[in-house]
């Protein structure tokens, strides 16, 4: 089941965040890592030391891109530029598949820097699932989409998130980046039950998986990143991998970040749910 | 309402300036009342209202944008201050929202923003103008590109009428400061990071002694060498040689700029100081 079209049919493992901070440790002690996940933004770039890092973890392990700004569910088409450097860093990363979010944030050429939620409704369907099956083409590798966290719902909405989430990723024919904490921060925001999200999703066409840390505050929960993961969402992990079994797993952690030998065997928690024999264990 | 009215509707709310305290405005500068305008499109939930819910967006832009643009300029923020650099990055991003998909390119522009207003910097403009100039050059030598140098042989068939470019990543900069010195006497972040999601909440400033500033007129080479950004003086003669070269003007007619006593001088220390560095490339790009 891992393997899937929609992760290039690869069978990947427990995954970190290359970030700047551990590039030191990273290439002095080359620890053992199953694969990276970067960012596509931080080396679009024309050249310089982002791409010679990079280049360097290359030589040594195996990295799967992440974008942030790609913004499928933009009602306008994406930029042409942004879309060639995305090409040409998939060229020099190999990455088996693709993932950016489900939102958007840029409208008339202004770009908001945010992953604003969308309305969940049947025009937004057609015009994101567009959008992916137009990149998805270009790029010639699957694209999956990821589920954001979100802090706001539109009186235009039509169904929920899940249901627009399913009516997307269906149209698109692609692969979701199913983001677990994603899914417990927008239930504690819009007061619905996430093991009904994640009992919702097309578990064959998950490529991958996101945890992170967030923070609870007195009226709402942000989507923070800068904590390690918190037990709901590992129960929801848990119930994930359980529905797709064994799938490429990701700890993103952005702000206030540890030791990579922290970030890492937080990381490794995931295990304990991916290896079938402790999953009993995990769970009991 | 359609999914582009409602992005442009949201977009331009997420964008409106925040009041004092960091909040949303209750009143556009229109006058109308923003409790109205999100209640029209936001659902509220038991916890908050439709106000509330765009404010944690309309905040959240902020903070991001503020963010980016103020680790490109730690030592104009330095110079400036904490609240006269906020204002001057505030009226900058008003007036110049971004209109690049990534932030890298966000504060291109505010060297010359500033150039144009002289009010957020008063007395120190000048001086400001140009740490803003060379904080930018930084950014571009960084993550500039870098092209295949001429070998020595391609060099040696270099004639009058040849012309040359220099390496993408080179910038070169005259300035009425020696401010390359407070500038390196600021504390530089290692590598701006875009993050993934997370709200990013802007880094206390590292306080540190900056050197006092009389004015001297300084030829800068802001340059790449083994992925680290230097800030190489150059003689002024040196420094309008390399611009008219850069400017592609053929060998002769840079030449021509320079001519004087310190001619020839000039001429074999920049050739020389160049081709180490790697900084003549073929014209074709
Ligand atoms: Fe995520």
């Amino acid at each position: 089941m891992p393997a899937n079209p929609f992760n290039g049919y690869t069978d990947y493992g427990v995954g970190i965040g290359l970030r700047v901070p551990h590039y030191d440790h990273i290439l002095s002690r080359k620890p053992v890592v199953d694969w990276f996940e970067i960012i596509s933004e931080n080396y679009m770039v024309d050249g310089g030391r982002p791409l010679r890092i990079l280049d360097q973890i290359l030589d040594q392990y195996r990295v799967v891109q992440h974008g942030v700004s790609m913004y499928f569910g933009s009602a306008q088409a994406p930029n042409r530029d942004h879309l060639r450097r995305l090409k040409d860093l998939v060229r020099r990363t190999g990455t088996p598949w693709l993932s950016d979010h489900l939102c958007w944030g840029s409208v008339d050429g202004r770009y908001t820097h945010d992953l604003l939620p969308l309305p969940y409704t049947w025009e937004a369907v057609r015009t994101t699932a567009e959008r992916i099956r137009q990149v998805q083409d270009f790029l010639e590798i699957p694209v999956a989409v990821e589920n954001v966290s979100s802090y706001a719902e539109f009186h235009e909405s039509q169904m929920t998130e899940w249901e627009f989430l399913n009516e997307v990723v269906h149209a698109a024919d692609c692969g979701i980046l199913l983001d677990v904490n994603n899914i417990y921060v927008s239930s504690r925001n819009h007061e619905f039950d996430p093991m009904e999200y994640v009992n919702s999703i097309p578990a064959d066409r998950v490529a991958q998986i996101h945890i992170a840390g967030h923070s609870q505050f007195e009226r709402y929960t942000l989507d923070t990143h800068d904590h390690p993961v918190l037990d709901p969402v590992w129960s929801l992990y848990a119930r994930a991998i359980e529905r797709c079994g064994p799938t490429a797993t990701l700890l993103e952690w952005d702000d206030n970040i540890p030791t990579f030998d922290e970030v890492h065997a937080e990381a490794l928690k995931a295990n304990r749910f991916l290896q079938p024999s402790n999953v009993e264990e995990a769970v009991a | 309402m359609t999914l582009l009215e409602l992005q442009r509707r949201m977009e331009q709310d997420v964008r409106r300036p925040l009041t004092a305290e960091l909040t949303m405005q209750p009143r556009t500068t229109e006058g109308e009342s923003m409790d109205e305008i999100a209640a029209a499109y936001i659902r509220p939930n038991s916890e908050l209202t439709s106000f509330e819910r765009l404010e944690i967006y309309n905040r959240q832009y902020w903070f991001r944008v503020i963010g980016a643009v103020s680790e490109d300029y730690p030592a104009l923020q330095a110079l400036l201050g904490d609240e006269r650099f906020d204002a001057l990055v505030l009226a900058y991003l008003k007036q110049r929202p971004s209109t690049s998909w990534t932030l890298r390119d966000l504060s291109a522009h505010l060297p010359q923003f500033l150039e144009q207003h002289a009010e957020f910097a008063s007395e120190q403009h000048r001086l400001a103008v140009d740490i803003a100039r060379l904080e930018w050059a930084y950014v571009e030598a960084f993550d500039g590109a870098e092209i295949e140098p001429l070998a020595s042989d391609e060099l040696a068939k270099l004639g009058p009428e040849s012309t040359l470019a220099l390496q993408p990543h080179l910038r070169l900069l005259a300035v009425d400061y020696p401010v390359d010195e407070f500038v390196l006497a600021v504390k530089k972040p290692e590598e701006k990071a875009v993050t993934s999601g997370a709200a990013q909440l802007r880094q206390a400033n590292v306080t540190t002694t900056l050197p006092a500033m009389a004015p001297e007129q300084r030829y800068l080479a802001v340059h790449r060498y083994d992925d680290v950004v230097y800030y190489r003086t150059l003689e002024e003669s040196e420094f309008r040689l390399l611009k008219a070269l850069q400017e592609r003007k053929t060998i002769a007619e840079a030449v021509e700029i320079i001519a004087g006593e310190e001619q020839v001088a000039t001429i074999q220390q920049t050739f020389a100081l160049s081709s180490e560095l790697g900084w003549f490339c073929h014209p074709t790009i």
